[in-house]
């Protein structure tokens, strides 16, 4: 065999092309086969318009149409009302694969390599070889402008094939028309359920779906409140690779290493420097440029060993347990559920980076009962559809015993069976996925663990709702029985004696023996006023109309002895509280507290109070809590436990 | 008839209203006292050989929903009753029922739940349903045999009826009341009572002349005697001392009518000693026979097991006959009736089966 040189060889080597590259790699891009590639499109298009919105304080109106003249080919069009994109732009953001604003900050968005619409731009121009047509509109008075793209596959660059302006009436906004080789028939499902899943996440945002028979699905807004803005963080120490560090070191302005840790990543503060500087033998007034690449190996090492505050948590966006619920109800109404509820954990990290967990479980109504439950997940607002079976979600919830908690669960393990759909979010600045597809979470350790105390916490409420239910129907009937069945044995045995009406209060006392709480919610529509100002920031827009939540929560003592305890309320911490009356002790952000006067037997107290900034049905359960009394001396209301 | 005196009944059922009234006034939650009415609650009375009710008893309380819903059913009960008597009017059961639609919170759901409360407040004031005006609307049974009664009639005569003279090929029917003011046997010549838990075997035995041939007084029992039927047979079994033998399916539900005949029905055990005939004995279908006769038979089914298991418990039927049959029968698993003895023929049963039961028994020389 003859040998082969070096020089042979390198005629042989050269740069690949990204052409090439996405076609060996487009099953891990999300473009697989026919019906994947549709949604994938789809997906990279309406994520990029929510993101452009919310970054420039835009409430967002999606419009999604498909159109399907031939067989396998869709045109997918994706209309967004945000800011747009300056022309300059355009052929970088459209036409370029890895180019993007989002990859190297550090805080929760959808996208984040930058891969995403130009990948779908080339497996247009890769399968029909039509080009993609843009429109943005930047500016109210000026026209848009309309661009037609392709890719040349050999520079990764974009190649402008047509530019001119139009008229828009959108005061600005931005409009992708892509043509790609899909199957629409097998794909439809997909679009919808990624759709109808989106809007629960996010539900400041309108999205219309328009098939291509005509048909339009409109999947509303249900808040007008922007979700809190993400904050940019720099890298915590924690989750620094040593090549970035190196990297960083070598671009950085500050001229000693204590002041280059202190100001490039989170955390840092004087001593925590000092610490890890110590620990890794350094001078912290080295100058990063002369840092050999051994020190940095132990600088590296140091971070680990040193105890570093974790990273601040305002890069995060969770959406709240409120509009998680409001979202939850506004889509199953159709299957008018028995219950929904939530649960958010405390924002936590792995390896420096900040992650959230918020989960929520709606029950009963006409969902099946002999199916397994549906799971619905989410990364940072975007549903996950596919790889159920690899995410860490899945994992979580496999691991809990649900049969505790009215579930179906052979063996106690495993996806259960019943009336339920799960819903699991996790926000963090970066989403470990297990593929470049993202659609499944990574089995990290920390982020499993959490969504496991999430569905617990979810459980435990669940159950003391079902408790709370079958004691107050027992309640229900025992109030039945001293206000109306009582009454009247006293009265037919008067009228059989010829006597006058005993009095009852003292059966009642000894047939009750408790203090009971009850409690009923009322909505009251405000117009023509706007409503109170709500706790969240960034509330755009004035509410033209607004909903009070009206609180009566009845508390009479059917004991013997008067008693004297203190009452809990806890309260969505989104809420403004308005009135409230008797006069109670302390109004935290989550719960109001009372001191309540003595109340003697058979006596009652009405306690009242008024929510603000939610809307109807958010708020639709008091979670009453009790101290300063025996437990078992209460029905209606549970321990209060501390906050 | 007499005109009855109802002043006892009325200051019982006042003694209802008081012992509410009281508790109220004492500030004691309100409550009746009964006794258990279920079958571990029933005690064999020596005095009278019959079974009744223990010393278990149960509290209506107003603690709980359904107690405080019984007691304002009884205080409408009872305020009725007073009213019926004050007003010299009576009811039937279902009437009542229906009365008590108009009761609001008091009213009934079902026929049976009124028919157990009115049973209830015989236990309680140990009067009978009569005093209360209440009667059933069932119909009595028939009899057929050599037997003269002389009858109450409506217009306030007497009558005197032979039941096979006198009668159709239905017999005589017995009426709700069968006290001496309304009935009294006069003059019989026959040797037993068979009473007869279907009618298709009750035609039976009077179309083949067993009443005349066998100098039988037959009696229909229609399934679960009613108190009347009951009533009628233990009279005419003590007052003209003539041997009563019953004669039914050979399933569980057919033992529970011998034993209510025999020994008093639980529902009724307050009153057994008016109503229990306990000289009586069972003659058949036994499961012994079923292997003896070789009888068509049907499986037991779920029911009949545990009836027959239940009966294992019951103390009436604790004996070694009753417990020897029951333990055959669910070996067998399987049951019979009495018209399965048509296998070998109309006039097997008369002409072979119960005189070969009836020797046996010695009441006839073979």
């Amino acid at each position: 065999m003859a040998k082969i040189t070096a020089h042979e060889l390198a005629k042989k080597q050269k740069e690949i092309s990204v052409a090439e590259f996405f076609e060996r790699n487009k099953h891990i891009l999300g473009f697989g086969n026919l019906t994947r590639a549709l949604l994938t499109s789809v997906k990279e298009g309406v994520d990029n318009a929510l993101d452009a919105c919310e970054e420039a304080d835009i409430l967002p109106d999606i419009y999604v149409e498909i159109q399907n003249h031939e067989d396998e080919e869709c045109k997918v069009i994706i209309e967004d009302n945000g800011p747009g994109i300056v022309k300059k732009q355009i052929p970088h953001i459209f036409g370029r694969l890895l180019y993007g604003s989002r990859f190297h900050a550090i805080r929760q968005s959808r996208g984040q390599q930058g891969i995403g619409i130009s990948a779908v731009v080339l497996y247009g121009q890769l399968t029909t070889g039509k080009h993609a047509k843009i429109i943005s509109k930047v500016e109210e008075d000026r026209p848009a402008a309309v661009m037609e793209l392709a890719i040349d596959t050999n520079r990764n660059r974009a190649e402008v094939i047509n530019r001119k302006i139009t008229h828009w009436d959108k005061p600005t906004g931005s409009r992708v028309e892509i043509s790609i080789m899909a199957d629409y028939k097998r794909g439809k499902r997909f679009v919808y359920d990624y759709l109808q899943s989106t809007s629960i996440v996010n539900p400041h945002a309108q999205i219309i779906f328009k098939e291509p028979g005509g048909t339009e699905h409109i999947f509303e807004r249900t808040s007008e409140a922007l979700p809190k803005k993400s904050v940019e963080i720099k890298p915590h120490p924690y989750g620094v690779e040593l090549g970035t560090l190196i990297k960083m070191a070598k671009h950085t302005k500050s001229r000693k290493l204590s002041s280059f840790l202190k100001t490039e990543f989170s955390s840092m503060g004087s001593r925590t420097t000092d610490a890890a500087c110590e620990r890794a033998q350094l001078d912290k007034s080295l100058s990063p440029k002369n840092i050999t690449r051994e020190q940095f190996l132990a600088l590296h090492k140091a971070f680990k060993k040193v105890k570093i505050m974790a990273p601040s948590t305002d890069c995060l966006s969770p959406i709240g347990e409120t509009l998680i619920k409001r979202s939850l109800k506004h889509e199953t109404k159709e299957i008018s559920p028995e219950f929904i509820i939530t649960a958010s954990r405390p924002p936590s990290t792995y390896s420096g980076n900040p992650f959230q967990v918020e989960v929520g479980l709606v029950y009963g109504g006409s969902l099946p009962k002999d199916k397994s439950v549906r799971l619905f997940r989410f990364a940072n607002r975007v549903p996950l559809l596919y790889q159920q079976g690899g995410c860490a979600t899945t994992a979580a919830i496999s691991s809990i015993d649900w049969r505790r908690y009215g579930l179906d669960q052979p063996s106690g393990k495993g996806i259960p069976t019943g009336p339920a759909i799960f819903f699991a979010h996790l926000s963090s600045t970066l989403i470990p996925f297990t593929s470049e597809s993202k659609e499944a979470i990574a089995d990290i350790p920390e982020i499993e663990n959490e969504i496991k105390l999430a569905f617990r916490e979810c459980a435990r409420k669940v159950q003391r709702h079902i408790h709370k239910k079958v004691r107050r129907k027992k309640t229900r009937e025992k109030f039945d029985l001293i206000t109306k069945i009582l009454p009247e044995i006293a009265k037919k045995s008067a009228s059989m004696l010829n006597k006058p009406v005993p009095s009852l209060n003292e059966v009642i006392t000894k047939i009750m023996d408790v203090v009971w709480i009850e409690d009923l919610i009322e909505y009251e529509k405000i117009s023509g006023k706007p409503v109170q100002t709500t706790l969240i920031e960034d509330t755009l827009g004035e509410h033209k109309e607004g909903i009070i939540t009206k609180s009566n929560i009845m508390v009479v003592n059917y004991m013997r002895k008067p008693q004297k305890f203190n009452l809990y309320v806890v309260i969505p911490e989104d809420a403004v509280v308005g009135t409230v009356t008797p006069k109670p002790t302390r109004i935290a952000n989550n719960y109001i507290k009372w001191n309540l006067d003595s109340i003697h037997p058979t006596g009652k107290i009405d306690v009242h109070f008024e929510l603000a900034g939610l809307g109807k049905g958010d708020f639709d359960e008091n979670d009453m809590y009790i101290e300063n009394i025996n437990p078992s001396y209460v029905i209606g209301a549970d321990k209060w436990e501390g906050e | 008839m007499t005109k009855k005196d109802y002043t006892n009944v009325i200051s019982k059922i006042d003694l209802i209203a008081s012992k509410i009234y009281d508790d109220f006034e004492k500030a004691d939650i309100p409550y009746l006292q009964l006794p258990t009415r279920t079958k571990a609650n029933i005690k064999f009375d020596d005095k009278f050989n019959v079974w009744k009710y223990g010393k278990n008893t149960t509290e209506r309380s107003a603690k709980s929903l359904d107690g405080a819903y019984m007691l304002l059913r009884t205080m409408y009960l009872v305020d009725f009753i007073k009213t019926m008597i004050k007003t010299n009017k009576s009811s039937t059961l279902r009437e009542m029922y229906y009365i008590s639609e108009g009761w609001d919170l008091a009213k009934f759901h079902s026929q049976p739940e009124s028919n157990s409360l009115a049973e209830d407040l015989e236990v309680i004031t140990s009067c009978m349903r009569e005093d209360f005006k209440l009667r059933p609307e069932e119909d009595g049974a028939r009899v057929i045999g050599n037997l003269t009664l002389e009858e109450m009639t409506r217009n306030k005569t007497k009558k005197k009826i032979h039941c096979q003279d006198d009668v159709g090929d239905s017999g005589y029917s017995i009426p709700y009341n069968v006290e001496p003011e309304k009935i009294s046997f006069k003059g019989i010549d026959a040797d037993f009572i068979i009473a007869i838990e279907t009618g298709g075997m009750f035609d039976r035995l009077v179309e083949n002349g067993f009443d005349t041939s066998s100098r039988a007084i037959l009696v229909h029992l229609k399934g679960q005697p009613a108190r009347s039927t009951r009533r009628f047979i233990k009279r005419l079994s003590e007052e003209k001392k003539i041997p009563v033998l019953v004669f039914t399916d050979c399933d569980p539900w057919s033992y529970r009518i011998f034993a209510s005949v025999a020994y008093g029905a639980i529902k009724t055990a307050h009153i057994s000693e008016y109503l229990a005939t306990p000289s009586s004995q069972y003659l058949g279908v036994t499961p012994s026979d079923i292997k003896n006769y070789d009888l068509p038979t049907d499986s037991l089914t779920k029911e009949d097991i545990k009836s027959l298991k239940s009966e294992l418990t019951d103390p009436r039927f604790q004996d070694p006959f009753w417990k020897g049959e029951i333990k055959l029968q669910l070996k067998l698993g399987e049951k019979s009736e009495q018209q399965a003895l048509a296998k070998y023929g109309l006039d097997y049963v008369t002409d072979t089966y119960l005189p070969e039961k009836l020797a046996e028994m010695g009441m006839i020389k073979k």
